[in-house]
C-alpha cells in the first residue's frame, strides 16, 4: 500500500514548493483544460515540453514521477491501442476484418498517448509538491464564489481539513487492528471472494465503532475550545500571492497563445 | 524450543524517502516458560521488535526461531496460522481489536480461528472470562456496552483463550485503575508459572521488579542490555544515561540515611522486610 502516490506529499525544496496553492490549483486545472486544444505535431510538442519542464522544476527525482504513471500504464496503452487498430482515414497499411493499421490511427495513438502522460504528470507535480492542507485550503478558496448560491464553504472545507487530519491516523488504526486480528488468528490473504469479504467484519466493525467515537470525542473538544459553527471564524493559515505566482500563471497564459497560435482549425 | 534472535534488523519503507531503521543488528535468546521485560524509551523499536515475535512483520536481515519456526527475510506470509497459534500478541489498547454481537463470541473468535471445534471454543471462552475476573453475565452482553477496563479484560481473555504458549503483551495495564492493573498482572504471572513464556513490553518499573527475570534495554533499535532486574536497577547512573525510571521501592530505599541494606529491595514486600531487620538490629 506504500506505493500509492496519488495524494501522497514528498518533502523537497525548489521554486515549486514555494508556490501558493491555489495558483498551482489553477495552473493544473487550465493546463488539463489546454491539453485538449492541441492537435497537431507542433502543438503536442508544445504541450510536453511544457509538462517536461514543470517536472525538473520540481527539482525531484524522475522516479517519483515514473511511480505516479505506473499504475495506470495500462489504461494509457489500452487507449492507444485501440486508437491504433480501430481509427480510420489517412493511408492504410493493413487491414484484416474490423482491425485497421492506418497513418490516421498512428498519429492519434500517439497523441492519445502523450495527452495521458502529460496529464498525469502535471497533476502528479501538483500533489507531489503541495500538503494536503494546502490543497484543501485552495479548493476552499476556488470555492468561495459558491457561497453567493448558499454553499455552506466554509463547512466544506473545515471538514475537508478534518477528513485530511484523519487520513493518516485512520491508516495507522487500520492497520493495528488487522495485525491484531492476524494474531488471533483471522486471515485477510487467503480463501475465495466470499471468504474475503466476511474476514474483513473483524477489521471493518471496530474501525467504525473507533470513527464514531473519534467523532463525538473531536467534536467535544472543538467545543470546549470556543467553536461555535462557522460564523465568526478568522484565519491561521493565510495564503499569499507572490510574484512567482504570477510569473507561473503568465507561463500557462502563454502556453494558450501558443496552442491557439499553432492549432489547425 | 527458546526463543533466538540473530542479528535481526528491520528497514521501514526501504529504498523510499520515509526509509526509517526501526530495529539494529538484535540477538539474543530466551529461555522457555520465563518471564520477560523490555523496556526502553518511546521510539527504541520496542513494538517492532514485539511485533516480529509472530512475524507480524519479518527482518529484513538475520534469523529467528521461535515455537518452532525460523523466520528469515525470505518468509511468505502463507504457513503463518501455526506459528500464531503458538505466539500471541496483546496490542496497546486491546479494545479496539473486539467487534462480534456478544463478549464470548469475541472470545472465542481466535479458538476458533485455530481449529477449536464450536463447543470446545465457547467452553474456553467461558473459562477466560471468569479467569479475567468478568462474571457470566456479562458474556451475553454486547462488547460495546462495557466499561474500557471491562472491555480490556475481555480482549485479554480473547487472545489467551486458545493458550498460546509464548504471550507477548504490550503496555497491557496502562490506563487501567491500580486494583484492575494489580489483577492483571497477576494473571499474567500466573500463566507463566503454568509453564508459558510471558514477553511484557512496558514503561512501569515497579510491574518489572515485581514480576520479570529477564530484562532487555532497548534504545535506538539496538538492545543495549539483557540481564536480570536486580543488575539492571543495580547502576544508577547507567540508568539515568539512559533515561530510564528505577522502581519506587529501590528508590524510596537510598532516600533512607542511616539504613545498611544488603541488596537493593525492588518490591515493596522486599523493602518492607529489610525496613524491619534494620529497625530490630
Amino acid at each position: 500500500m506504500s506505493k500509492i502516490l496519488i495524494g501522497r506529499y514528498v518533502a523537497g525544496d525548489s521554486i515549486i514548493y514555494r508556490m501558493d496553492p491555489r495558483g498551482k490549483l489553477l495552473a493544473t486545472i487550465i493546463f488539463i483544460l489546454f491539453v485538449f486544444l492541441a492537435n497537431n505535431p507542433v502543438t503536442y510538442l508544445i504541450v510536453t515540453i511544457f509538462s517536461i519542464a514543470a517536472v525538473a522544476a520540481t527539482k525531484l527525482k524522475p522516479k517519483v514521477f515514473w511511480d505516479g504513471v505506473k499504475p495506470l500504464i495500462w489504461l494509457i496503452l489500452f487507449t492507444s491501442f485501440l486508437q491504433l487498430f480501430f481509427s480510420v482515414g489517412g493511408t492504410v497499411y493493413w487491414q484484416w476484418t474490423i482491425f485497421a493499421l492506418s497513418s490516421y490511427g498512428i498519429t492519434n495513438a500517439i497523441y492519445i498517448f502523450i495527452r495521458f502522460t502529460v496529464i498525469i504528470l502535471i497533476s502528479t507535480v501538483m500533489t507531489v509538491t503541495t500538503k494536503p492542507l494546502e490543497i484543501a485550503d485552495a479548493i476552499e478558496w476556488l470555492l468561495k464564489p459558491l457561497k453567493i448560491v448558499h454553499v455552506p464553504v466554509d463547512k466544506i472545507a473545515l471538514i475537508m481539513s478534518i477528513a485530511l487530519r484523519f487520513v493518516p491516523t485512520l491508516f495507522d488504526e487500520t492497520l493495528k487492528i488487522m495485525n491484531a486480528q492476524r494474531s488471533r488468528g483471522a486471515d485477510f490473504n487467503n480463501g475465495g471472494l466470499v471468504t474475503r469479504a466476511k474476514a474483513i467484519t473483524p477489521l471493518l466493525v471496530p474501525l467504525f465503532i473507533n470513527s464514531l467515537e473519534t467523532a463525538i470525542d473531536l467534536s467535544t473538544a472543538m467545543e470546549s475550545r470556543g467553536y461555535r459553527g462557522d460564523q465568526g471564524r478568522t484565519k491561521f493559515r493565510i495564503l499569499k500571492w507572490s510574484n512567482v505566482d504570477l510569473i507561473n500563471l503568465i507561463y500557462f497564459i502563454l502556453l494558450l497563445g501558443l496552442l491557439l497560435i499553432f492549432r489547425t482549425h | 524450543m527458546s526463543i533466538k534472535f540473530e542479528h535481526v534488523s528491520y528497514i521501514y519503507s526501504p529504498e523510499t524517502p520515509l526509509e526509517k531503521k526501526g530495529l539494529d543488528n538484535v540477538s539474543f535468546k530466551l529461555q522457555d516458560g520465563s518471564f520477560n521485560a523490555i523496556i526502553g524509551h518511546t521510539g527504541s523499536g520496542k513494538s517492532t521488535l514485539m511485533q516480529h515475535f509472530n512475524a507480524l512483520i519479518r527482518p529484513t536481515s538475520g534469523k529467528i526461531e521461535i515455537a518452532g519456526t525460523t523466520i528469515t527475510p525470505e518468509t511468505t506470509n502463507k504457513n503463518l496460522k501455526e506459528l500464531r497459534r503458538h505466539v500471541s500478541l496483546v496490542f496497546q489498547f486491546p479494545e479496539a481489536q473486539l467487534f462480534e454481537n456478544t463478549v464470548i463470541d469475541d472470545i472465542a473468535f481466535g479458538p476458533k480461528n485455530f481449529g477449536y471445534d464450536n463447543e470446545k471454543a465457547l467452553a474456553s471462552a467461558k473459562f477466560w472470562l471468569k479467569k479475567v475476573g468478568l462474571p457470566e453475565e456479562i458474556g451475553k452482553r454486547s462488547p460495546f456496552e462495557l466499561s474500557g477496563g471491562q472491555m480490556r479484560r475481555v480482549a485479554i481473555a480473547g487472545v489467551m483463550a486458545y493458550e498460546p504458549d509464548i504471550l507477548c503483551l504490550d503496555e497491557p495495564a496502562a490506563g487501567l485503575d491500580p486494583e484492575a492493573r494489580k489483577q492483571m498482572m497477576a494473571l499474567f504471572s500466573e500463566y507463566q508459572k503454568e509453564g508459558h513464556t510471558v514477553i511484557l513490553v512496558t514503561h512501569n518499573m515497579d510491574d518489572v521488579a515485581n514480576y520479570a527475570e529477564n530484562v532487555l534495554v532497548m534504545e535506538h533499535g539496538k538492545m543495549i542490555k539483557q540481564a536480570a532486574p536486580r543488575d539492571i536497577f543495580k547502576d544508577r547512573n547507567w540508568l539515568q544515561e539512559h533515561h530510564l525510571e528505577e522502581p519506587k521501592s529501590s528508590l524510596f530505599a537510598t532516600k533512607l540515611q542511616n539504613y545498611h541494606f544488603a541488596k537493593l529491595p525492588l518490591t515493596i514486600a522486599d523493602l518492607v522486610k529489610d525496613i524491619e531487620t534494620n529497625l530490630k538490629g
